[in-house]
């Protein structure tokens, strides 16, 4: 029979495993990375192009800006998360790996945090530069980023499992995630407005930091679900 | 009892049995209907913060009872059909959604008929209500869009099921946080469904109606189920002896 | 003709009590109509398979 040692082969090795293969492909494929940031950046130009330069009303309206555009910058790098998996077959190979799927799923995640979430929180001051945002605001903005890029990442990749290979899928994705996400935009751009209002922000941030545990505990396992569905 | 639900899984009893009760269903709903109706709309007194606006409670709260009541019969059956492999309750599943859309889309409309009077707006972004509803609606649709986009039933049960279990796990969330930040907006009015503590003229009729539809969804959602039965089933040999051996209609 | 006037009110009451029939009813057509479809596409298919044999 196993030794103790054998009864779980490598459940760190195989989640790294995951991470680091990911990362390697994004790191090869550098639009991978660089086309949602440019988005995002994009994004956060044309609400100003479109509603007039008034720098009250940017002020105003520059967290709720910097939200929309970071959750839709984030669904549009969420759609090809399993998708080339899906087609070469190692999605196959995810699947019947003795790991746990959640644990894999949840590397994935990871690695998607790491090459879309992590570069946008990054990336996400110079933006708020040009919405005329104070100093204390642009921090709780990137606190309140990394919360909630997680919690894309890990609902995102629910989403994903279950329209890899659909036709159309990055519009299905959009419309499923949507509506799961919003309760991660409504506070986290409030709280980026309160901040910026020099109000407390520790209950949102409490708020965000919850909704992104409950996501990191829960979603792995919708995902695993997910991706044995698809994969049928 | 376990034979009985055992029997009522098996898709030809199911059919069977669920044209006998649907009379059972739309005979008490619709008379609990009519006298809600007559009786909220003619009897019961005017509200006098409201007038008689508030009538349009008769009809907005059921609605919304409605949409909940969808969203949680889907999630519960999809879950079932998920978990023990009962192929009747994901029938069940794709019969809710589309019955729960629409009663949502009422309970939208109806509402936002009632704010344009009290609110003198036909949206208000700030009514935590109005938004959670919204969003749930845009659940709705995700489900259906998620099920077309699939081919194989079988697979698309499956998938749809996750996701209406994901959802169900973010409604309350949804809720609580638009709650929240309803809040935060300083100086937001947050209307009350049904006010303080109705009397029993007011009350009465707005229990029937709530009831009456039930019993209405009730029977829409087994007369959608046994489509979905039949389609569902439409290689097997009791079907094809239903379909053979019937007139024009089943 | 007061109960129609529902306070001045009248327009938004009717409505929505119309729009909530109109809803219902649409409901019920299209379960019958889904009913007798499947039907009848399932009758239409098991007659041409007969023919074919």
């Amino acid at each position: 029979m196993t030794s103790s040692e054998d009864t779980m082969p490598g459940l760190w090795q195989g989640f790294m495993a995951v991470i680091r293969r990911d990362l390697l492909l994004a790191w090869k494929r550098p639009g991978d990375i660089l086309n949602p940031l440019f988005f995002f950046a994009m994004v956060c130009t044309l609400f100003p192009l479109a509603v007039g330069p008034s720098s009250e009303q940017l002020s105003i309206s520059g967290p709720g800006i910097v939200w929309v555009a970071a959750l839709l910058a984030t669904l549009l790098s969420l759609n090809s998360l399993f998708l080339s998996d899906f087609e070469d077959g190692s999605l196959d190979q995810l699947i019947l790996s003795p790991q746990p799927l959640p644990l894999l799923a949840l590397g994935k995640t990871v690695a998607h945090w790491l090459s879309a979430g992590l570069p946008l929180v990054l990336v996400s001051p110079l933006v708020a530069v040009t919405f005329q945002m104070p100093g204390r605001t642009v921090g709780v903005m990137m606190l309140t980023l990394t919360f909630g890029t997680i919690s894309l990442s890990l609902l995102g990749s629910i989403g994903a499992a279950l329209t890899v290979g659909l036709h159309r899928g990055t519009a299905l994705l959009s419309l499923l995630i949507l509506p799961l996400a919003m309760p991660v935009l409504i506070f986290g751009a409030r709280t980026v407005a309160l901040a910026a209002a020099n109000d407390a922000v520790s209950a949102g941030i409490y708020f965000l930091s919850a909704y992104c545990i409950l996501a990191l505990a829960l979603a792995p396992f919708a995902t695993a679900a997910a991706l044995k569905i698809s994969n049928e | 009892m376990w034979k009985f639900l055992h029997k009522l899984a098996s898709p030809p009893h199911f059919y069977d049995l669920s044209a006998k009760i649907i009379p059972w269903f739309v005979v008490p709903g619709t008379i609990l209907i009519v006298y809600g109706t007559i009786a909220g709309l003619f009897y019961a007194p005017p509200d006098y913060q409201q007038g008689d606006a508030f009538r349009i409670i008769y009809v907005h709260v059921p609605a919304a009872y409605l949409s909940m009541l969808a969203y949680t019969v889907m999630a519960v059956s999809a879950g079932i059909g998920l978990i023990w492999r009962i192929k009747l309750s994901h029938a069940v599943a794709a019969a809710a959604a589309p019955l729960g859309a629409w009663f949502t889309f009422l309970a939208l409309i109806t509402g936002s008929i009632w704010g344009r009077p009290m609110w003198g707006t036909w949206w208000e972004w700030g009514d935590p209500r109005l938004t959670s509803e919204l969003i749930m609606l845009f659940l709705y649709f995700g489900y259906m869009a998620l099920r077309a986009a699939i081919d194989d039933t079988t697979k698309a049960d499956k998938a749809s099921a996750v996701l209406a279990l994901v959802g169900a796990v973010n409604i309350p969330i949804i809720h609580f946080s638009v709650e929240w930040w309803s809040s935060l907006h300083q100086g937001a009015t947050i209307v009350r469904a049904d006010g303080p503590a109705m009397p029993a003229e007011m009350l009465l009729p707005l229990l029937a109606m709530i009831l009456g539809f039930s019993f209405i969804f009730g029977a829409l959602l087994l007369g959608r189920v046994r489509s979905e039965v039949l389609f569902r089933e439409r290689r097997s040999r009791w079907v094809k002896n239903l379909v053979l051996s019937s007139g024009e209609q089943g | 003709m007061e109960a129609l006037a529902m306070g001045g009110y009248g327009a938004y009451v009717w409505s929505s009590f119309g729009l909530t029939l109109i809803v219902v009813i649409i409901c019920v057509v299209q379960v019958k109509r889904r009913h007798q479809q499947v039907f009848s596409d399932i009758k239409t298919r098991l007659r041409a398979m007969e023919t074919d044999q």
